[in-house]
């Protein structure tokens, strides 16, 4: 059951609405609408839903309209049209009277700049949708206070918020938005004004909270590898309309337009993509069935220099290299165990690719890929090399 | 071809009006400038009963308290101070600080709101301010003809001139200052649910509060720089001494009250411009 559903979402500065509107139906641009009616599309007919405790993040470049869809849902911007649905009422039609509720019960929001009241306390700021609620000041301390502690700023209570560095005043902001304890975050690029490095830590923050609070997140960012690295789906934006709506990977490796495929070459892959993307199969033999002579054979008809040996259920046991096996061929060694290696490299399918490439760096043969024991992959540079290089036999499943 | 046009008879047209609200509104002038008037004297009167010595201290401890616990101001007080009354014209200047207490107050309770209201609406936006510049281009004297009209002679009218005269800043920097508030901060305020009233006292005037202090230091200058002025329709004060020695071309008596009234101006400003510097 979702918690937010967006349907038709638009928006239309200026002052031909309703003609513009109708030019988007009959499927006009952007740049046409505007020339004809001098209005500017922010945006156009976004529909999407959000499940409860789901990360959702909309992306896309400066002007594609993300900010204004972010201020649609809270409506701080007003719809031209459509409909915000949270918890069965629509946000966009109620009065005033229930949009106040509504904000200040189950929508919070985290702002770019942190939108922090330089002239209150850091408590006071955490305190401020508590106090707008009319909650009695030692109350909304004390939730305030929980909030802070949170985010790792119980010392910092009686600082004002210049005292503070960029990554503070933004946990600030989020302990703000969580005292009121929300249904949903609306967070607005909340780390595009933080250096690189203090960007990560509050990612890394953001997805840990997270698995403690089950909160539902829409976050906006204009930063792909950011959008990959806390979105559990993405939603893309170009010229006010949703491109794409997908998992990481599905956006990665199923681009649904040349637009996403171009925004997607210059994405770190190494970040998203895990060892299960870009594995292949894997060529073995069997312990319990094939002596160093199959092992010889099969190498030469892949053209390998090494290969895997597994049992009858797929456990890996080992590999043998051609240079052991041919030793053991002339001199008449039968068991395959006598020349197996075990020092093989594995990981999960899960382990993310940058951490794969330190691995195979080092490694003599293909990095074997496993669950639970069983060998499901090997992964040679070949397959590290074009995945960073972004070519599509990156497969999803290599089965 | 020109000269063949009848003139407007607009001198007549502001002759008639204001005779009208002069007659038509006399209920109200008349007590006002009564009650108001008394007022207005017993308040320099209790003012100039107070022993200079005593005013004088407590100026130079505010002054020393308000710039941040440094003696400068202190000092040019109690000296600026004293050379007035060592020239006889201690009373004249309570006369004065009360005028210029009570037009200010007046502009800063009158301004202020105006200044909200402007910031919120659009229309009322563009009707007050081309009003504001009417009011502030205007040659000031223009203004004591309908005070004296109004509210006869003496403090009262001084104080009305002024008002037109002096509200202007207020109004002006309270709309800047509150239109100056970020989109954020005022975003902030809304997406937590805030009504209108709460955003405002809790967000835009805080944050607005130092452009409106500057405005309300402009003010106070100028209620101050109507004093000689409002003295032409007999105003008490320190400008009476300068529009006498203006009269009687006496150099010596009208720098005298001339540097009394600058010597005030300063003090008055430097303590107005600590308040809204101060956090």
């Amino acid at each position: 059951m979702p918690v937010i559903e967006v349907k038709n979402l638009s928006k239309v500065f200026g002052k031909n609405t309703k003609q513009s509107l109708k030019l988007l139906d009959d499927g006009k641009t952007k740049d046409e609408i505007l020339k004809q009616t001098g209005d500017t599309v922010g945006v156009n007919r976004a529909s999407f839903e959000v499940e409860a405790g789901e990360i959702f993040v909309i992306m896309g470049l400066s002007g594609s309209g993300k900010s204004t869809l972010i201020r649609l849902i809270n409506r701080l911007i007003e719809p031209t049209e459509g409909s915000v649905m949270i918890d069965g009422e629509n946000l966009a039609t109620m009065n005033k009277e229930n949009l106040r509720r509504v904000r200040r019960e189950k929508l919070s929001m985290v702002f770019q700049k942190f939108g922090l009241f330089p002239f209150r306390t850091i408590l006071e700021n955490a305190e401020y949708g508590l106090e707008v609620q009319g909650m009695p000041k030692a109350e909304r301390a004390e939730k305030a206070k929980k909030a802070l502690e949170l985010v790792g700023l119980g010392d910092y209570i009686q600082q004002y918020p210049d005292q503070l560095s960029g990554g503070m005043q933004q946990r600030v902001g989020l302990a703000r938005a969580l005292a009121n304890d929300p249904e949903v975050l609306l967070m607005d690029e909340a780390f595009s004004a933080l250096d690189p490095l203090i960007r990560k830590d509050m990612q890394d923050e953001l997805l840990e909270l997270q698995q403690s609070m089950k909160k539902t997140i829409i976050f906006i960012t204009h930063d792909l590898d950011e959008a990959l690295r806390i979105g559990d789906r993405i939603a893309l934006m170009k010229d006010g309309s949703i491109v794409q709506i997908g998992t990481p990977e599905d956006i990665l490796v199923n681009p649904a337009n040349d637009y996403v495929e171009r925004f997607v070459e210059d994405v770190d892959r190494s970040k998203v993509l895990t060892a299960e993307n870009i594995m292949r199969r894997p060529e073995t033999i069997n312990i319990e069935k094939h002596g160093p002579r199959v092992a010889l054979e099969r190498m030469r008809e892949e053209g390998l220099s090494s290969i895997y040996v597994t049992d009858n259920k797929r456990n890996l046991k080992g590999y043998v290299t051609a240079d052991d096996a041919s030793i053991a061929r002339k001199k008449e060694i039968r068991d395959i165990k006598e020349i197996l290696k075990t020092d093989v490299p594995t990981v999960e399918r899960d382990k993310p690719m940058n951490e794969i490439i330190e691995i195979i760096y080092d490694s003599p043969v293909p990095i074997a890929v496993v669950e639970e024991g069983k060998l499901v992959g090997i992964i040679i540079r070949g397959s590290v090399l074009a995945a960073l290089a972004g070519e599509s036999e990156v497969r999803l499943n290599a089965e | 071809m020109l000269n063949n046009l009848p003139q407007i008879p607009l001198s007549d047209w502001v002759n008639s009006f204001t005779s009208w609200l002069t007659s038509t509104f006399s209920f109200i002038f008349n007590p006002i400038r009564n009650q108001f008037g008394d007022f207005m004297s017993w308040t320099a009167d209790l003012l100039a009963s107070i022993p200079a010595i005593i005013v004088i201290i407590l100026v130079a401890v505010l002054a020393f308290f308000i710039s941040g616990k440094r003696i400068g101001l202190s000092v040019f007080s109690i000296i600026g101070l004293l050379l007035i009354y060592n020239q006889g014209l201690w009373s004249e200047l309570m006369y004065t600080f009360t005028l210029v207490l009570i037009s200010s107050l007046l502009s800063v309770i009158i301004g202020v709101p105006i200044g909200i209201l402007m910031s919120k609406s659009k229309v009322a936006e563009t009707i007050i301010l081309p009003v504001l510049d009417f009011m502030q281009t205007m040659p000031a004297f223009v203004y004591l003809i309908p005070a004296v009209a109004f509210f006869s002679i003496g403090m009262v009218p001084g104080v009305f001139a002024s008002l037109i005269f002096a509200t202007p800043p207020t109004v002006r920097f309270t709309n800047l200052g509150i239109r100056q508030v970020s989109t954020e901060l005022v975003e902030a305020a809304e997406a937590f649910g805030s009504t209108g009233a709460q955003r405002l006292f809790k967000v835009e005037l805080p944050m607005a509060k130092g452009t409106i202090m500057a405005g309300i230091n402009q003010t106070v200058m100028l209620a101050l720089s109507m004093v000689v002025i409002a003295s032409m329709i007999g105003a008490p004060g320190l400008g009476r001494p300068v529009l006498s020695a203006l009269q009687r071309a006496q150099a010596g008596p009208g720098f005298v009250a001339g540097i009394s009234i600058v010597i005030l101006a300063i003090i008055i400003d430097r303590i107005t411009q600590n308040i809204y510097k101060s956090k």
